[in-house]
């Protein structure tokens, strides 16, 4: 008998062991939830899977009594939006600084002893100056975001460009290369797929400032939503939204990695054509 | 005037002299092995010939004039590994050789140049045996590939003098004497100055055309820093250099001489 350590599920045997957590927790979640109901019909703590699902179905598939929207898709697009210029501003500075104190000693003195301290600012902290400088609208939630995860991004990507084998750029320069030449050809490809790997560890965080802020002042959005209904202690809708939530979270995680894999097949050990090499 | 002088070179990392009193000269067209005790500077040696440390005391000087103390083109290098580009195809890879100083702001080359530099690298490669692996990325390659690629990349722009630091250390001796002879090819086709630090003294012996070792003359048991190496032993080894060869065969004229001479230079350089 082989070590267990040496011992690997099938195709099939691999699928059941992923759903295999998530089917047990729906299932503990519907036996509690029966058995507070049978106590006290109207208890609102663990409401059943059927009026979850009720929920779902009016957020998502019945325009609002009160303005006539989709609540659910309208939340979702306002959130996304946020979240898609928080992220995305985010990664070109890291990009921008961070290449550019990892490569240029000049910059490097000047600016990364000033990211380190900003990182250490926490974001919370500041959001009330967020409001009243930048306003209650959309400007100051893709702020936070921002500032929560920008100085993260730079930091990493720094000492990603400062781990290429100084041979590399060494090497480059022996062939010609100018500074501009080096960050473009060398440096940036490199960087690219770290890139994603840094946009994908600090999505978390994204998500974690753009609830805050959507919580605190919003009119739309899915942090909002959870936090007006809670009002009402409505579970039904809190759940569903919480779920929903970490899907697109799992699925922008999942499209990051598919897409570094596709454009950078060499970072991750894959042929030109994307075989194993 | 040599082609390169060092006088009285020194360097010294703080407390630690490395090198002390080193004056050579070297014409061009030599091909110089390095042999030496680990540590005791031959990388540090070719690092200053390279540009990126500078003599702590001392003159290195290129056709009289001090070398310039950043890497250009002028200065090829293969290191023991690190290289080639992890990112770009082994084509792609002496392709941006061609592209780097042709190229602008984009650092590419389009249309016709393009093509040129396409040609060329492809020729390159085949000289290096690598026309099989054009679309392969590095990873992809074996190690005595992967340090052909380097070579072909280093050698496409024609510079002056070549450095390779250990280039085949790591190798299989198999495929390090397969490896010596496309050097040795290379360099008579090029007429390019070499500098190759090996930690194998035969090895060094019958490549190339001038052997340096590098040693400590003087040594304080009691502070093992004080005293740097320096050249003990400068042996011209094999066959004259390759000027002087061009030089031979040019005044010679005969062709049986000139074919004798060759098959002395094969044996020499091949056992
Ligand atoms: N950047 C540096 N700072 C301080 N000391 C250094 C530095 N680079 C090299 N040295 C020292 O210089 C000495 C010579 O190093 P070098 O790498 O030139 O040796 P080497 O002859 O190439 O050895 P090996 O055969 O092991 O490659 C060593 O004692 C090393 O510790
Ligand atoms: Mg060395």
């Amino acid at each position: 008998m082989k070590r267990l350590m040496n011992r690997h599920p099938g195709s099939i045997g691999r699928v059941f062991l992923t759903l295999l957590p998530f089917l047990l927790v729906v299932l503990a979640y519907a036996i509690a939830s029966d058995i507070r109901l049978s106590e006290n019909p109207s208890d609102k703590l663990l409401p059943s899977l059927t009026s979850i699902g009720s929920a779902v179905e009016r957020m998502a598939f019945e325009p609002s009594k009160r303005s006539g929207d989709y609540l659910l898709w309208v939340d979702t697009l306002a959130s996304l939006q946020r979240l898609a210029w928080g992220v995305g501003i985010s990664a070109l500075l890291g990009l921008v600084v961070g290449i550019a104190n990892g490569v240029i000693p000049y910059v490097r003195a000047n600016l990364s002893p000033f990211v380190t301290a900003l990182s250490l600012i926490p974001p919370m902290a500041i959001l009330p100056i967020l409001f009243i400088v930048f306003g209650l609208g959309e400007l100051s939630k893709v702020v936070l975001i921002v500032v929560g995860t920008a100085p993260f991004i730079i930091r990493d990507l720094q000492s990603r460009v400062l781990e290429i084998p100084s041979e590399q750029l060494i090497k480059a320069q022996t062939l010609g290369a100018s500074t501009w030449q080096v960050i473009l050809r060398v440096v940036l490809p490199q960087i690219l797929p770290r890139l994603l790997d840094a946009v994908r560890l600090s999505l978390g965080a994204s998500w974690l400032f753009l609830i805050a802020a959507e919580a605190i002042a919003a009119t739309d959005g899915l942090g909002y939503r959870i936090f007006l209904v809670r009002r009402y202690l409505a579970m039904d809708v809190i759940l569903p939204y919480v779920a929903w939530i970490t899907l697109l979270a799992f699925i922008m995680d999942y499209a990051l990695r598919k897409v570094s894999i596709k454009l950078y097949p060499w970072f991750h050990g894959l042929s030109k054509q994307g075989t194993a090499a | 005037m040599s082609f390169i002088e060092a006088k009285a070179l020194w360097k010294e990392y703080g407390d630690n002299t490395v090198l002390e009193r080193v004056s050579v000269s070297v014409e061009e067209g030599e091909f110089i092995t390095i042999v030496g005790a680990s540590g005791c500077g031959k990388t540090t040696f070719l690092k200053m010939l390279l540009g990126i440390e500078t003599p702590s005391r001392g003159e290195l000087l290129l056709n009289g004039r001090p070398l310039p103390d950043e890497p250009d083109s002028d200065r090829g290098i293969v290191f023991q590994k690190y290289s080639v580009f992890p990112h770009l195809t082994t084509l792609e890879n002496v392709l941006i050789a061609k592209e780097f100083p042709k190229a602008g702001l984009t650092g590419r080359l389009f249309g016709k140049r393009r093509k040129a530099a396409l040609a060329e690298a492809t020729e390159a490669l085949q000289a290096v045996g690598l026309e099989h692996a054009l679309d392969k990325f590095p990873a992809e390659l074996s190690g005595g590939m992967q340090q052909r690629l380097a070579i072909a990349q280093s050698l496409i722009n024609q510079p002056k003098i070549l450095l390779l630091d250990e280039p085949f250390g790591a190798l299989d001796p198999g495929i390090r004497a397969d490896m010596h002879q496309l050097t040795l090819e290379l360099w008579r086709k090029t007429g390019i100055t070499v500098f190759m630090i090996t930690h194998d003294l035969t090895e060094g012996f019958y490549l190339g055309t001038r052997l340096w070792v590098f040693d400590k003359v003087r040594d304080d048991p009691h502070s093992p820093d004080a005293y740097g190496a320096t050249i003990t032993y400068d042996i011209p080894v094999g066959e004259c250099d390759h000027r002087t060869l061009q030089k031979l065969e040019g005044s010679l004229g005969g062709d049986k001489e000139n074919t004798e001479q060759r098959q002395q230079d094969e044996q020499v350089t091949t056992v």
